[in-house]
């Protein structure tokens, strides 16, 4: 009779499991992992399990921003030397950190958490609009720079934004699409080479 | 003898979704495929060179390689980005529109030939850019989309009892697949009321070519009777609601 024998441990089968539900972790790389951590000393895999429970139970979002904070408000938002009168929209908190890297920025962010996909049922009630709207009627803003992904859904986030703000007097812009540093013209698809030759800019 | 290993169509980007760290599954509506979902490499990345071209609702020029799965797309050329409907909020979504409709009512199987629905959808996304009408251009299609995936409605004689229509305020009933007389409808508990003018469009639409349907401007009345007519239709037929339909009723 051809019994099948259990060859891994519920332990290591449930790590393994639980590993291969991350992004881009296939079930190979999770039994790498978790075969590297039954390997590794007690204290760093505690630190990886200590930095993995603190991520959920000392994070929260900023309750200005939306951003990722430890505190009430993200170091962005409790910062005195930004410009809180210029908002820059962004869709994740990912990308705030892209943004940080360049360091020419000075104002602050807001975080939507998504764009408006209509066929995948995200709406204006999915992400957070209603705060950012809320946000510029309650201070004084001067301007906003809807900083979405140059994707149909982010330009469909960014024209619903512009229809909404706009009214209120206040300058909205759109961060400048063109070609990317290090890439070639001949590769470029038409609404980029047509936004790059409308943002032209002299010398 | 086997297939190429490589292959070319032309195809309508209608939905990408995320696929691990950097690649997206595209799915493509193709003339003389189908619908066909492929993987689209490293395609976030800013050098990627396919992204701009695999772009939703853009009209490209695809290479794809066959795969176990799912194919990989290798090459892409757009052959129309229709420019003027990604700087417009309502012509942007419904062009949205139109791709989630022919992503329901279509079915991914190989070599399915229905050149004649990808035709419709690129004429459509191409008036749309133009900036006609987007109410018109909205009923012809979702008509013509009907017709096209096996649900034309009955619009000539009874679909209960075959007799023929009155000029008269008849009913469309979605189960029976058509409109029914006054005689027949107390028969039918779900149907919705259709009016003389409202049925002469609809039969207009089912036959005309588009620049004919794009020359006739629908009444405010008149396109919300035919949009809610169709649309209950659509439920019936896919058992779902059409996501889209919600964020252009916020857009009105």
């Amino acid at each position: 009779m051809n019994q099948k024998h259990k060859t891994i441990t519920d332990s290591v089968s449930r790590l393994i499991s639980e590993l291969s539900k991350l992004p881009g972790i296939g079930p190979k790389s999770a039994q790498r992992l978790a075969y590297y951590l039954l390997r590794a000393s007690e204290e760093e895999a505690g630190n990886l399990a200590e930095a993995i429970s603190a991520i959920k139970t000392n994070t929260r979002l900023c309750s200005v921003c939306y951003n990722i904070a430890d505190d009430q408000k993200c170091p962005v938002c409790s910062s005195t030397t930004r410009e809180p009168g210029i908002i820059c929209v962004v869709e994740q908190p990912q990308d705030i950190l892209a943004l940080e890297h360049v360091g020419i920025f000075e104002g602050v962010y807001h975080v939507l958490h998504g764009a408006i996909a209509p066929s995948d049922g995200i709406g204006i009630n999915n992400i957070r609009i209603k705060e950012l709207i809320k946000r510029i009627e309650n201070g004084k803003i001067s301007e906003v720079i809807i900083a979405t992904n140059p994707t149909t859904e982010g330009e469909t986030t960014a024209l619903y934004l512009y229809r909404l703000i706009s009214p209120m007097g206040i300058h909205v812009t759109r961060l400048a699409r063109g070609l990317p540093f290090g890439t070639e013209l001949e590769y470029a698809d038409d609404v980029t080479l047509c936004r790059a030759l409308e943002g032209r800019q002299d010398f | 003898m086997s297939c190429p290993r490589e292959y070319q169509t032309e195809a309508v980007i209608i939905r990408k979704m995320r696929l691990g760290e950097a690649d997206r599954i595209i799915t493509l509506y193709t003339p003389f495929y189908g619908k066909l979902q492929a993987v689209a490499k490293a395609v976030c990345k800013p050098k990627s060179k396919l992204s701009g071209h695999l772009e939703l609702l853009a009209y490209s020029q695809v290479t794809l390689a066959r795969g176990k799965k799912l194919d990989t797309i290798i090459g892409s050329q757009t052959i129309n980005s229709f420019l003027p409907l990604r700087k417009d909020l309502n012509i942007t979504s419904c062009g949205l529109y139109l791709a989630e409709l022919v992503n329901l009512f279509t079915a991914e199987a190989d070599n399915i030939d229905n050149h004649h629905l990808f035709y419709l959808l690129v004429n459509t996304l191409e008036r749309l850019s133009q900036g006609a009408n987007s109410h018109s251009c909205l009923r012809y299609f979702e008509i013509q989309l009907l017709e096209q995936a096996g649900y034309r409605p009955q619009l000539k004689v009874c679909s209960s009892c075959h007799t023929p229509l009155k000029p008269v305020i008849n009913t469309f009933c979605p189960a029976t697949g058509g409109i029914i007389c006054p005689r027949c409808s107390f028969k039918e508990t779900v149907s919705y009321s259709i009016s003389v003018n409202g049925l002469k469009v609809f039969r207009l639409f089912q036959d005309c070519d588009m620049s004919t349907a794009l020359r006739l401007k629908l009444t405010g009345e008149l396109n919300t009777e035919l949009e809610g007519l169709i649309r209950n239709y659509c439920y019936y037929i896919l058992e779902r609601e059409i996501k889209s339909c919600v964020w252009l009723d916020n857009l009105k």
